[in-house]
């Protein structure tokens, strides 16, 4: 029961007759004026979420008729995509679901491979440039800065963004998905890295400082060693998001299975819709699991020799 | 004392046939590890081939590009007020879509969380179907959820607003359900002692201690949405996407650099508010997922 003491009047607080003392009176008026402080900024946190609330619901046509009329029509859309399959007659079924399935088998391919080439890629700029951007390493402010900016430059923009530019300048294909997932991978990544960079044991840097190492030399005997690890665990982790990427990217031309996918929404392809998530799922669920068994043997492994 | 020396040949013979593996790999080792890198090169050699790597298609496309970026500056300025309007609509209309699409998503997730979370519901099959539950909801792409939102809603930010939604409910409903695992016991046992059943149990001991957990990481999750709400206009689902889509369409590369300069603001805009507001939340100790 939060301001009951403060509410009620000074008078009634009990014992108030025999402590009439400046001590429990400056007690009382702290605790008033704390309750009261309080009470303001919860009513102006309310104030202005209600406020961004009522802005957003207008800009952003959040209408409850047009959502309650378009319940039917989402409804009707996923019973719609969802195949015909009679016990009876599985495999045909089966077999009709999935009819291109060697062109997705190939796009599929494409897809996971796009991921593969871009995460490598990324790693490559995302390593170079995460030491030259750790705190800890570079003493020089104006490299320091630039290498922040630019991984901040090249996470910050969707990869999507990169990918239609990228379309444009390298024509459509595969080729413009790698180089965007791959930009804002090092982006992405580069910022992780030198995050870890940051938070090795110093010794062995000040060891071959005091050897007479030059920087690429320290870099190499005393940062690597320490970080790998947890460089390669990123590494996978980023890896299960760019699959995820590569499969939508075909969206704006870039290559891999998000093509179909667009294509069987706009023509109205239904089955087809459910049958590539029921792809990428599997894939990307196949690829988190065995990520997961590699990151693992990998972290465990140095935790041992450690 | 045995006085110091320099080190025989003899005695490093005699040190590595003592113990070979200090001074070399067992060969099996050596021939897995090249083997692995073998893979590797050949793997990427391999996709170099297969996506047409070639070096007069990289130089033209460099070319390209680099007379793409020379376009792009000095940025374009919109010249009246009522043009810069229009960028500055779509902008905000990407951040009511990320604020509405994380609130919406918050909401559903909280109650989800509990049935997620081992130390409410104590039946393993429960939460454990309920986890894969959450795992499905986030394997869904946010722009594949737009085009089918599209189809239902029509174009414009409200498809936008539930992709964000529907794709973020199972971030938050784990990140949360993490969160309920992660209190402390002893209120939850004072609760009980006291006679508080399990809907006190929940409101009085789990949620004070979870509420600043959750929603410092619905801000976070209103961070990551701002940044993809940005791209769901490409498909027709509301915000500056379209804009930026319709710019490079048309090649008006300097407006698609100052739009993408707006972008940045409003997304470092948004970054320092929520970790303003967190900071506000719970306290010095930032909580990071």
């Amino acid at each position: 029961m939060p301001g009951s003491i403060a509410d009620a009047p000074l008078s009634s607080a009990p014992g108030f007759a025999a402590n009439n003392n400046a001590a429990v009176r400056r007690f009382h008026d702290r605790y008033a004026a704390m309750v009261s402080r309080k009470r303001r900024l919860n009513l102006l946190f309310f104030l202005g979420f209600a406020g961004c609330l009522a802005v957003s619901m207008v800009i952003g046509d959040f209408d409850p008729v047009k959502i309650w009329n378009g319940l039917p029509r989402l409804h009707e859309f996923i019973a719609k995509i969802l195949p015909v399959l009679r016990w009876d007659s599985l495999g045909a079924d089966l077999a009709e679901w999935f009819l291109p399935v060697k062109l997705w088998l190939k796009l599929l391919l494409e897809t996971v491979l796009i991921a593969f080439l871009a995460t490598v890629f990324g790693v490559c700029g995302a390593f170079l440039l995460s030491f030259p951007a750790s705190r800890n390493l570079t003493r020089n402010p104006a490299i320091l800065f630039i290498s922040r900016r630019v991984l901040e430059i090249a996470r910050t923009v969707p990869d999507l963004v990169y990918a239609l530019i990228f379309v444009f300048c390298f024509g459509i294909g595969p080729l413009a998905g790698v180089l965007a997932i791959a930009v804002h991978t090092t982006g992405a990544l580069g910022k992780l890295y030198s995050e870890v960079n940051e938070n090795i044991d110093m010794k062995p840097v000040e060891g071959l400082r005091a050897a007479g190492a030059d920087w690429v030399q320290m870099v190499r005997y005393a940062v690597v060693p320490q970080v790998l690890p947890n460089h390669v665990s990123y590494t996978l982790l980023r890896f299960e998001i760019n699959v995820r990427s590569s499969s939508i990217i075909g969206f704006v031309g870039a290559g891999g299975l998000g093509q179909e996918i667009r294509t069987a929404i706009s023509f109205q392809y239904y089955t087809d819709i459910s049958a590539l998530f029921l792809l990428i799922l599997l894939t990307v669920v196949t690829i988190d699991l065995v990520c997961e068994r590699i990151r693992h043997a990998f972290i465990g492994h140095e935790k041992l020799a450690a | 004392m045995k006085q110091p020396h320099d080190v025989t040949a003899a005695e490093i013979a005699a040190a590595r046939a003592r113990l070979p593996a200090a001074f070399a790999a067992p060969p099996a080792r050596v021939v897995m590890t090249w083997s692995a890198w073998g893979l590797f090169a050949a793997l990427v050699l391999y996709t170099l081939i297969a996506f047409n790597f070639a070096p007069a298609r990289l130089w033209d496309g460099l070319g390209k590009l680099g007379f793409v970026l020379s376009f792009m500056l000095p940025p374009y300025v919109w010249p009246t007020w009522e043009l810069f309007l229009e960028p500055v609509t779509a902008i905000g209309e990407t951040l009511a879509m990320a604020f509405l699409g994380t609130l919406l998503a918050s909401l559903v997730a909280l109650p989800l969380s509990f049935l997620g979370a081992k130390n409410v519901l104590r039946a393993e099959w429960m939460h454990f179907g309920v986890r894969r539950g959450f795992d499905t909801l986030r394997a869904f792409e946010q722009l594949v959820l737009a085009l089918i939102f599209i189809r239902a809603f029509g174009l414009g930010p409200l498809a936008g607003i539930f992709a964000i939604a529907v794709s973020d409910i199972g971030v938050l409903a784990k990140l949360f359900a993490e969160a309920i695992e992660n209190i402390d016991r002893k209120q939850v046992e004072g609760v009980r002692a006291s006679g508080g059943g399990p809907l006190q149990v929940i409101r009085l001991a789990i949620i004070p201690q979870v509420l600043p957990v959750m929603l410092s990481n619905a801000l976070y999750q209103l961070e990551s949405n701002t940044r993809s709400a940005t791209i769901l206009g490409v498909v027709g689902a509301g915000g500056v996407g379209f804009l930026l889509y319709d710019r490079i369409s048309a090649n008006n590369w300097d407006e698609v650099m100052s739009i993408v300069l707006l972008i940045l603001v409003a997304v470092y805009a948004i970054d320092a508010f929520s970790g303003w507001l967190r900071g506000k939340i719970i306290g010095k100790n930032d909580y990071r997922p």
